[in-house]
């Protein structure tokens, strides 16, 4: 099978620190997985390689290679913003903008040069069915997006990240700070969003990485210890480590 | 088991007395407002009038108004804000936004912070140096504006540099993750979150400027003009100066007193209503942030 996302021999450095060793790990389309750890184990790191967004941060270098869609997105001729289309991102805290519902979907759009507002409206009223949140917020658009629920929000913000289409969405503990039912209606969103794109999801919650992810990577130290099917990695995991930390002995 | 000294009581009137200290000195600050705006009243109000805010002076400045240093500091509170304002939000938005922490950053923000210190008289000379003599634009409203607007430039870049950083980075990332430019993320996202921050930063500033004495100086302000400019080359009069000039030189300074305390008056009203509308300003658009 071709692999949507590829790393090979990937390291990457925070100044001296050394904070992703020699990772070579490959993702399937249309497949959800699930990267955990404990605390500071560099899996939410290796989450913002696929979008770049570790290039925010001063002081970090990289080596080895990581592939979406066959292409080197280190290399120097790739378009970031480009990139980032292809890549959608939704963080461990809701971030909607200061704008309307309706805005807050549509900025994708905008500042990537649609001015088409009639598909502008159409497109942010799919993605809000996408993200199941239009039924709940079809009659409040213009309304601000502080107006909402965190969890509501969280939607808005998977809404958001659709709205470009993606062929990626990374997951940074989306449902982290959200209630046991928004981070139900989260999960659920995760299944069915699974059809139409390949999802990395980095959480805390291993019951959460059990129900959601078809496949699981274990991240120590900044090593993937192991990667494999979820249902395995749970079962019977190979390395020591995994099955400590799944066995809840420590993390 | 350990045993607890039993001292509630003397913790009790500690805390008592404290807190007492911190409250008497904030009224402390409260009351002095209040009494430096009574004395102005007690001593200026009855000079108040309509002619005095629209005449011109007269009787060597012991009769009528004061309405050319009105209109003479709104010229140079503008001319000045029309220099301090682009070049300090765009800087603060380079310092901010785009320099990468280390050196460059660090010592760009030391001289800022140094330029702030430097007292307003050193600007007044620079100012006149440069400005009046070096460049020819001779005592004008231009020299005067360019100095004020070198000497509130450091506050301006402060205020929007701190009102950029109140920006949560989440909301950057959350723009950026969208496949929007820098530019795009601080023109649609970053700006409008800190727009209120920076207005008030912005209106404060203009406070500061309106009151300001040395530096216009040797760089505008004229003795006794009672006319109004024509252009950006002209002299005027302006409050503070005027102020200084009717309480320390004027031809009668003991006739003239009361037109002093006027004067002042009028002053401290300009940048009351100035805070004030830098408040209002702030509530407004923080509102209409979050709807828009």
């Amino acid at each position: 099978m071709n692999s949507i996302i590829s790393t090979r021999f990937l390291n990457l450095y925070y100044n001296e620190f050394h904070a992703l060793k020699g990772i070579t790990m490959d993702i399937q389309p249309n497949t959800v997985a699930a990267l955990i750890g404990p605390s500071g184990c560099g899996k939410s790191t290796f989450l913002r390689l696929f979008n770049r967004m570790n290039d925010l941060i001063d002081g970090v270098k990289i080596t080895g290679d990581v592939l979406v869609n066959g292409k080197d997105i280190y290399a120097d001729v790739l378009d970031v913003v480009e990139l980032r289309r292809t890549v959608g991102m939704v963080f461990q805290k809701p971030n909607p903008f200061p704008k309307s519902i309706f805005e807050n979907v549509a900025y994708g759009m905008r500042v990537n040069g649609i001015t088409d507002n009639q598909y502008i409206a159409e497109k942010v009223e799919e993605s809000l069915r996408q993200a199941a949140l239009w039924d709940e917020v079809k009659d409040k658009l213009k309304k601000s997006a502080f107006e909402i629920s965190g969890g509501q929000q969280q939607r808005l913000c998977i809404a958001r990240a659709l709205a470009i289409e993606p062929k990626i969405l990374l997951m940074d503990e989306p449902a982290s700070a959200l209630d046991p039912i928004s981070s139900a209606k989260i999960e659920e969103l995760i299944w069915e969003l699974k059809k139409d794109y390949t999802i990395m999801i980095v959480t805390h919650n291993l019951q959460q990485a059990g129900r959601v992810s078809d496949t699981t990577a274990f991240f120590y130290l900044g090593e993937l210890v192991e990667y494999g099917d979820t249902k395995e990695i749970f079962t019977q995991p190979k390395d020591k480590k995994t099955q400590n930390y799944i066995t809840g002995r420590f993390g | 088991m350990i045993k607890f000294a039993d001292n509630r009581a003397s913790k009790q009137r500690k805390e008592n007395l404290a807190f007492l200290t911190f409250r008497i000195m904030s009224y402390f600050v409260v009351v002095i407002l209040a009494v430096i705006i009574l004395f102005l009243l007690y001593n200026g109000a009855r000079v108040i009038s309509w002619d005095f805010i629209t005449a011109m002076p007269a009787e060597g400045m012991t009769k009528g108004g004061i309405f050319p240093a009105i209109v003479g500091t709104l010229c140079l509170v503008a001319g000045s804000m029309v220099f301090a304002f682009p070049v300090g939000v765009l800087s603060a938005i380079y310092i901010n936004e785009y320099a990468k922490d280390g050196l460059f950053k660090r010592f760009v923000k030391l001289m800022t912070n140094n330029l702030a210190g430097i007292p307003s008289i050193v600007f007044g000379l620079f100012g006149m140096s440069l400005f009046v003599n070096t460049l020819g634009f001779g005592d004008s409203i231009l020299s005067g504006s360019l100095t004020l607007g070198l000497l509130t430039l450091p506050v301006v870049i402060r205020t929007t540099e701190e009102a950029l950083r109140s920006v949560d980075n989440s909301f950057r990332q959350g723009s950026l993750a969208l496949g929007a430019t820098k530019l795009q993320t601080i023109r649609k996202v970053v700006l409008p979150i800190s727009f209120p921050n920076i207005i008030t930063g912005l209106i404060l500033s203009i406070g500061r400027v309106s009151g300001e004495t040395a530096p216009i100086l040797f760089t505008v302000a004229a003795y006794f003009l009672p006319k109004l400019p024509h252009s950006i080359f002209d002299q005027v009069m302006a409050l503070p100066y005027h102020l200084y000039v009717i309480s320390t030189s004027g031809t009668n300074i003991e006739e003239s007193r009361p037109m002093a305390y006027g004067t002042a008056l009028v002053l401290i009203a300009f940048v009351l209503i100035m805070n004030i509308i830098a408040n209002l300003l702030r509530r407004y658009f923080s509102k209409k942030v979050k709807m828009n």
